[in-house]
Parts: C-alpha cells; sequence; structure tokens
C-alpha cells in the first residue's frame, strides 16, 4: 500500500522549483534544466495516477515512456539552438538577446 | 505508513531537495550534477511505485542521455567555472520567480491533495513488469510509437541542420 498524498506533493514541488528555474534564470541552460524539472513532474503524476487507476492499457506509464523521448528530441534541438546562439552572440545569457524578444509597441 | 510511504518520502525528499539546488545552485556545473541527482532519486521513485520499466527508461534517457547532452552544452558555451553572480536575473525577477514557483506548487499540491490525497492503493508488483507493459506499448500504443521515431528523426535533422548554420558575430 502507497499513499498517494506524497507523489503529489512531490510531483506539485517539483513542477514550482521548475517554474522558479525558468523564469529566473538567465543562462540558456539552465532555463533547460528548469524545463525538464516541469517535464519529470508531469511524468510523476502519469506514474502515479497509473498506479491509482490501474487500466488495461497501461495508459498512464506508456505516456511516460512517450515523453521521456519527446524530452530527449526537445533537448537535443534546444541545445542546438543554444549553440547557435552562442556561436552568434558570444555568451547564452538570455537577459542581453533582447533582439529576440517580440517587439511590444506601448501606445 | 507502510515500508513503500517511507522509502518514498525519503527518496521523495531528496528529489525535492536536488531539484531546488538545480534550479537555485550558483554554479552551474553544480546545478547540472544536482539535476542527475534528482532525475536518479525520482528513479527510485518509480521503482517504490512499482514502475520498474519507467525507471529503467529513466535512468538511461535522463540521466544517461540528456544530462550529457546537458553537460556537453555547458562545455561548448564556455560556461564559467567556480561561483558566477550573473546565472540568475536581478532580484525582483528572482521575487517574482519566487511567488511564481511557490503558486504553481501551492495550487498544484492542494488541488491534487484535496480531489484524490486521502487514497491508499496497493502497489500490484506484477501489472507493472516488462511483459504486460511490452504487450500493451507494442499492441495497442504501436501507432503512436512509429510516430514517435519519426519525430525523433526529424529532431535530429533540426539538430543538424541548426548546428550546421555559420552564425555570425
Amino acid at each position: 500500500m502507497i499513499h498517494l498524498a506524497s507523489p503529489l506533493l512531490l510531483a506539485a514541488v517539483l513542477a514550482g522549483c521548475g517554474v522558479y528555474g525558468v523564469l529566473a534564470r538567465r543562462n540558456a541552460v539552465l532555463v533547460l534544466i528548469g524545463i525538464e524539472l516541469i517535464l519529470n513532474a508531469a511524468n510523476l503524476l502519469l506514474v502515479t495516477f497509473d498506479v491509482a487507476y490501474a487500466d488495461r492499457l497501461h495508459g498512464g506509464q506508456v505516456l511516460t515512456l512517450f515523453v521521456i523521448t519527446v524530452a530527449a528530441a526537445e533537448v537535443g534541438v534546444a541545445l542546438a539552438a543554444v549553440l547557435l546562439l552562442f556561436r552568434r552572440r558570444g555568451d547564452v545569457d538570455l537577459q542581453r538577446a533582447r533582439d529576440l524578444a517580440e517587439r511590444v509597441d506601448v501606445p | 505508513m507502510s515500508a513503500r510511504d517511507v522509502l518514498f518520502v525519503a527518496l521523495g525528499v531528496l528529489t525535492a531537495a536536488a531539484g531546488l539546488l538545480a534550479v537555485s545552485s550558483r554554479q552551474v556545473v553544480h546545478a547540472a550534477l544536482w539535476l542527475v541527482t534528482a532525475l536518479g532519486a525520482l528513479a527510485g521513485c518509480y521503482l517504490v511505485l512499482g514502475a520498474e520499466v519507467v525507471a529503467l527508461v529513466q535512468v538511461l534517457v535522463y540521466v544517461g542521455a540528456i544530462v550529457v547532452l546537458v553537460l556537453f552544452a555547458l562545455m561548448l558555451t564556455r560556461a564559467p567555472i567556480g561561483r558566477s553572480a550573473d546565472l540568475d536575473a536581478r532580484w525582483p525577477q528572482r521575487v517574482a520567480a519566487a511567488a511564481a514557483g511557490g503558486a504553481v506548487a501551492a495550487l498544484l499540491g492542494t488541488t491534487l491533495v484535496l480531489a484524490v490525497g486521502g487514497r491508499a492503493v496497493a502497489v500490484d508488483e506484477g501489472r507493472a513488469a516488462a511483459e504486460p507493459l511490452a504487450r500493451s506499448l507494442f499492441g495497442a500504443w504501436a501507432l503512436p510509437f512509429e510516430v514517435l521515431s519519426l519525430l525523433l528523426l526529424a529532431a535530429l535533422v533540426s539538430a543538424l541542420l541548426l548546428s550546421r548554420e555559420r552564425g555570425e558575430r
């Protein structure tokens, strides 16, 4: 027997950590680390609910495997983009990459 | 509290602490290594939940491949060795980010715990073993599985294209 409260709380804490990392970091690679934490929180929720509502198709665990694969693809492309940013600008500081931002005209 | 509960809480505290350090460490390489700790402990959590295949894939793909990619990116972007002050944004943005992260954690935690937190479920060891999971993955989920390989191919090609582009300063 396992109580569901502890996995659910852990997923919430991981998601909160990830959101903080994405919003507060300036280094692009560290932003990616935050995204990985958010993805892992989602994975933990999928596995927890797969254990809780044992369905015939193993939906939760299969979807977790899919999310892990998609995360691997995402990280590959994202790191290639980060390396391109570094080659163009000489650093990966997202606060200094202002010209990548959407231009907002304040009326 | 069963033995599984105690084990999960221990691994969960380790995961949460390592995750917090991964997003707050002042040294880039340490942040990546704390991410390894968090992902490995999370694989242990999956084992406690009875999902052994997912735990193995987590170790193979996340700890083995993704973290190595992140470390490579840190090396190739000449990440500073030692403490550096400009990894984080200035303090107003940090406070706002902490508020947003805390709000996400509180909202998600209270909603989930109020919804299903009181339940205790039995972990069926045989249910999530490799064989029934493989039957389901290569039976009912075969088409999404094949589409996933197309996605990986597309990601491979686009990463190649992005890294072949000459950057001009």
